[in-house]
């Protein structure tokens, strides 16, 4: 076992400090340390976009990233989306569309897409879907997925920036 | 597996590079490759875990008077979104938009593909085609930055092996600014566009003139146990006027300068077959526009 490294960060906009070894990797952090265990672990090795999180402003798999990184960094879970009162646009979207089948992957497509919305204002049906290329859906319900990203698209507005 | 025994987060090249001088040191960037390979064991840590995402030295990109210098730690989609990138040296940025998904171009860094060395590399291939030079860093005797250059295609040996000393920083990327009709190509195939390593890519460069390219530069990804530069397609393509006859000699050269393996990607015959087709289709689109 290698040592243990003190590391504090912004976790859903809380101060959040914790211990962790030098090799972990931040999904394990989330999901083993703090009991965040909205964030999937799909296949630990980038390929899938279960564990898809924000990391100061990009997103990134969690299972790449190394926990002792997160030291200083503000992260964004899919925990953070969203409140008592109601739904993010996003998730709420997703609903209005049956976007949802198994499940498992929408974690990972909502803080993907919530990217896309954020960063590209306007963005059309094929932008959508290379934003999203690297989440899988294993129930291969793509389509309405789709839908619910441009909606939330078209509701966000155009580009303004 | 050895165990990492320290972490250290330099602040600047002075302090990572008297880091390194003391031996024993693993470099984490965007550790997107760093993660998995060591996780599957094909990659053991040293006992010094270095994280240098801290350096400010090794970020941006910036227009210099002759090249354009791209920070060690630049990500893949900051390349994508550079309007330098874009204007002076777009093959960069087609080749950025062929690189893994969203979430890896987000922390994925150009120094890390680069240093990481694999033949299917997807910076590489453009970066030998705009003859890049590599800025390499270490502690002098009395403890200073010093720095050399190194062309990139001197820079590879062998699968994930390349001539950077283990007590070396790579720094930067200087690409010289190309001149207004210098023109570049580059095409990476794979089963599906997102996600995917390569199973070939191509990259075809030159000067035009009079429908030929002259001083041309051809790099082929993912046939060669490093990054190839083609020498020998070269020659069968400068200076020749692009007619069906010469497309069709050049992608024979280029078929048989290759070097490739079989592997679960894809047979050696059938990366041949792709690099000379991808060869012919690139020259096809460069004499017609």
């Amino acid at each position: 076992m290698s040592p243990i490294h003190e590391i504090e960060f912004r976790l859903n906009g809380k101060t959040t400090r914790t211990a962790v070894p030098l090799e972990m990797n931040a999904l394990d952090m989330l999901r083993g340390r703090l009991g965040l265990t909205g964030t999937k672990y799909g296949c630990g090795e980038g390929e899938c976009g279960a564990c898809t999180i924000e990391v100061d402003g990009r997103t990134v798999n969690a299972c790449l990233l190394f926990a002792v990184d997160c030291d200083g960094r503000d992260i964004v879970t899919i925990e953070g989306l969203g409140s008592q009162e109601g739904l993010d646009p996003l998730q709420q979207s997703f609903v209005e569309h049956w976007a949802v089948q198994c499940g498992y992957c929408i974690p990972g497509m909502v803080m993907q897409a919530r990217h896309i919305v954020g960063r590209r204002p306007g963005a059309t049906v094929p932008e959508i879907k290379r934003g999203l290329e690297g989440n899988i859906c294993r129930c291969t319900g793509y389509k309405k997925i789709i839908d619910a990203v441009a909606a939330a698209v078209a509701q966000a507005g155009p580009a303004s920036r | 597996m050895t165990d990492i025994q320290k972490y250290e987060r330099p602040a600047s090249v002075a302090e990572a590079v008297a880091l390194l001088r003391e031996g024993g040191v693993t470099i984490l960037a965007g550790g997107t490759d760093l993660m998995p390979q060591t996780q599957e064991g094909v990659r053991a840590f040293q006992p010094v875990l270095m994280n240098i995402t801290r350096i400010p030295e090794l970020r941006g990109i910036e227009d210099g008077a002759q090249a354009i210098r791209i920070g060690a730690l630049v990500t893949i989609t900051e390349i994508l979104d550079s309007p330098l990138v874009r204007e002076h040296i777009p093959v960069l940025a087609t080749a950025a938009d062929c690189f893994a998904s969203d979430q890896l171009r987000n922390w994925a860094t150009v120094g890390g593909n680069i240093a990481n060395a694999s033949p299917a590399g997807d910076m590489i291939i453009p970066l030998l085609l705009l003859d890049a030079e590599l800025e390499l860093a270490s502690a002098g005797e009395g403890g200073q930055v010093q720095s050399r250059r190194m062309a990139l295609q001197d820079f590879f040996t062998g699968p994930r092996q390349t001539r950077l000393e283990p007590h070396e920083i790579l720094v930067a990327i200087h690409v010289p600014r190309p001149r207004e009709d210098f023109v570049a190509e580059f095409e990476k195939f794979g089963v599906r566009p997102a996600l995917d390593i390569s199973l070939v890519s191509v990259g075809i460069a030159g000067v035009r003139n009079n429908g030929a390219l002259e001083n041309a530069r051809v790099a082929i990804g993912a046939v060669a146990p490093t990054p190839l530069r083609g020498q020998k397609t070269e020659a069968a393509l400068n200076g020749r006027l692009l007619d069906d006859e010469a497309i069709q000699a050049v992608a024979e050269t280029a078929a048989r300068e290759i070097n490739p393996i079989s592997d679960v990607r894809g047979s050696a015959w059938y990366r041949r077959e792709l690099v000379a087709n991808i060869t012919k289709r690139i020259l096809r689109h460069v004499a017609h526009t």
